[in-house]
């Protein structure tokens, strides 16, 4: 099968430093992978592209790159799978992470955010006499986020990091998830406070957009924007609930549980909380445009949906009986 | 053709033209909307942060409610769309979690059995009505006009919650809408990323420098508007674009059109009547460019 690989080189050594795009026209096997011809690019055509890979079979996490745009381990993704008009892919280095040359990028911002988020049992309370004991049935719902092979493809395609490198993002967050989650970490309970009233703050578990680029990234099945999900619940569970996200999940909750639809006015207001006079203020110029506009919702008379009696009633009880 | 018709939250509430544009459209093609008046909201994902049993629950209501109207549902909004459809999968694919969620459901007297295929507008007028179909109906080709899409990160991810194997072409419904409607097609790699709603009320910053990035590229590729199919989207890239415009220090001037709006415009209907004169960032520019009545 013959296929052109178009990649984004970078050569930090050349007189001036710029990426452009190189097409290479490669024969490879029906069935190789986007590694196998990038290898084969290396070895037949220039020696000069540099990239990381080591396993080649989706365990080292060595070789996640963007091929066509999103990012994908390069071992993991057979060529004919992918090829666009003209057997043509698109091979990118990683994104958010600066490319160091090629498609090899520099992993500090990735382990900064992994080391940040302590990444070992903290047990508090007296010792045990002999180990920490778990039961498999508190484990066995880790083996999912316990797969991580570090490749930072969530971190590469992550919407939030992309914009402000300060966001613990998709991997670390996870990873903290495998702690709070962890029965051996925190109190007696399995209940890690200390480190959910840490990921609460700003950077943290609520700056994320819930936009799913991290779980269709993540090639072995972690989904970090569940796990995300899955600490903010932990987090309002434990009653840290003095943050502008818990406070907008537990207002949207209270709007839709009363009229069945969203009232939209009052979401924002409940969520920076009515007497925070600078957080009104700032949202002053906007409403007044959308009022000029014809695009304000109603500011009073949110029409409730027909029957809500009923749909209040069935709201309530299930929120009563199916606690998570 | 008539549908199930979903409008959700926001095209009732901040985004008052989506619905006058998707109704109008709908008429004049001969797609019947049937509302459902007892419907509630899907959620939008948030509700499911803290109850995701709560907000399926919720999704199958409406979902059996579709049943006994014995219609299929359409949805105007990617985040309707993306939530109504993830729901669906996880109680198509467990048997015991849907029977949990009907015994529920039995005390208002609804029963979910799991047939129900909500369907957003921009596949329904791709799959369902055809493009072909939909090019009798174009007076006024949008010629001329460059437009880039944006389809809000529910109506393109997960994969497996939009039935996207099994439809593959509704990776670039919006690509084909616009050629198809004859405006200059503006690719760009933000298409699918997150317009940062979400997270407005949350983090600012980010949400609106989310905003900015979009805006500019597509202005700087010299697009004349951007389309998309999700009013959050909308609601962000249209209302937080003068913000954006101050925290990126450049002007930007990017019209973000619905796209029932759009497909009203190749229909020749006035901008007026599509609510085009609703949006913060100014669509006269376009409508000039198009030749169109405002």
């Amino acid at each position: 099968m013959d296929v052109t690989l178009n990649i984004r080189r970078f050569d930090p050594e050349a007189e001036r430093p710029a990426s452009y795009w190189q097409k290479f026209e490669v024969s490879i096997e029906d069935n190789a992978t986007v590694l196998d011809a990038l290898i084969k690019i290396r070895e037949e055509i220039d020696g000069t592209l540099s990239l990381r890979c080591s396993c080649r079979s989706s365990i080292c996490g060595s070789c996640a790159m963007r091929i066509n745009g999103h990012a994908a381990l390069a071992c993991k993704t057979q060529a004919a799978t992918v090829l666009q008009e003209g057997n043509v892919v698109t091979v990118e280095p990683a994104g958010v992470m600066p490319v160091i040359r090629d498609l090899v990028v520099n992993f500090d911002l990735f382990w900064e955010k992994i080391r940040a988020v302590e990444p070992y049992l903290q047990p508090e309370g007296p010792e045990p006499e002999a180990e920490y004991i778990a039961s498999n049935e508190s484990m066995l719902h880790l083996s999912g986020v316990t797969s991580c092979i570090m490749c930072g493809g969530c971190v590469s395609d992550c919407t939030v990091l992309e914009v402000d490198p300060s966001f613990l993002g998709p991997a670390a967050l996870a990873k903290a998830y495998r702690f709070t989650a962890d029965p051996r970490d925190g109190d007696a309970e399995g209940v890690s406070k200390e480190r959910l009233e840490a990921l609460t703050e700003p950077s943290g578990m609520w700056d994320c957009t819930r936009c799913y680029e991290c779980v269709v990234a993540c090639p072995k099945g972690v989904a970090p924007m569940d796990r995300i999900m899955a600490l903010r619940d932990q987090a309002i569970s434990e009653g840290l609930t003095n943050s502008n996200g818990a406070r907008h999940a537990e207002a949207f909750g209270e709007l839709v549980s009363d009229s069945g639809s969203l009232d939209e006015l009052r979401l924002p207001i409940k969520t920076v909380g009515m007497t925070n006079v600078p957080a009104m203020l700032n949202y002053l110029p906007v409403g007044l445009r959308a009022m000029t506009h014809g695009k304000m919702p109603p500011l009073t008379g949110h029409k409730n949906i027909e029957g809500v009696e009923e749909f209040r009633r069935l709201y309530r009880k299930v929120e009563e009986s199916e606690k998570e | 053709m008539k549908y199930a018709f979903f409008p959700g939250c926001v095209s009732r509430g901040g985004c008052p033209e989506l619905y006058q544009a998707t109704t109008l459209i709908c008429q004049r093609l001969g797609i019947e909307l049937q509302e459902m008046p007892r419907a509630s909201c899907t959620g939008a994902g948030v509700l499911q942060e803290k109850n995701r049993f709560l907000g399926d629950t919720l999704n199958a209501r409406t979902f059996a409610l579709a049943e006994e109207l014995g219609l299929p549902i359409l949805t105007i909004c990617s985040t309707c769309q993306g939530v109504m459809g993830q729901a669906n999968l996880r109680m198509k694919s467990d048997g015991e979690y849907l029977a949990r969620i009907n015994s529920y459901l039995a005390e208002e007297g609804l029963e979910y059995k799991g047939t129900a295929q909500p369907k957003h507008l921009l596949w329904v007028m791709i799959e369902d009505y055809g493009l072909d179909k939909l090019l009798e109906q174009v007076t006024r080709p949008l010629a001329g006009a460059r437009v880039a899409p944006f389809y809000g990160c529910y109506l393109v991810r997960p994969p497996d919650a939009l039935d996207i194997e099994e439809n593959p072409e509704r990776q670039d419904s919006l690509e084909r809408l616009i050629t198809a409607l004859g405006a200059t097609l503006v690719d760009f790699a933000g298409k699918t990323r997150c317009c940062g709603f979400p997270i407005l009320t949350i983090n600012e910053n980010n949400s609106v420098a989310m905003v900015a990035k979009h805006t500019s590229e597509v202005r700087d590729l010299g697009a004349d508007a951007m389309v998309t199919p999700c009013p959050l989207c909308h609601l962000n890239l249209d209302g937080f674009q003068p913000k954006a415009a101050k925290q990126a220090r450049r002007p930007i001037d990017m019209p973000i059109i619905h796209m029932p709006q759009l497909v009203g415009l190749a229909m020749g209907i006035p901008a007026r009547d599509l609510g085009l004169q609703r949006h913060i960032v100014n669509t006269r520019p376009l409508m000039t460019k198009l030749g169109a009545a405002v």
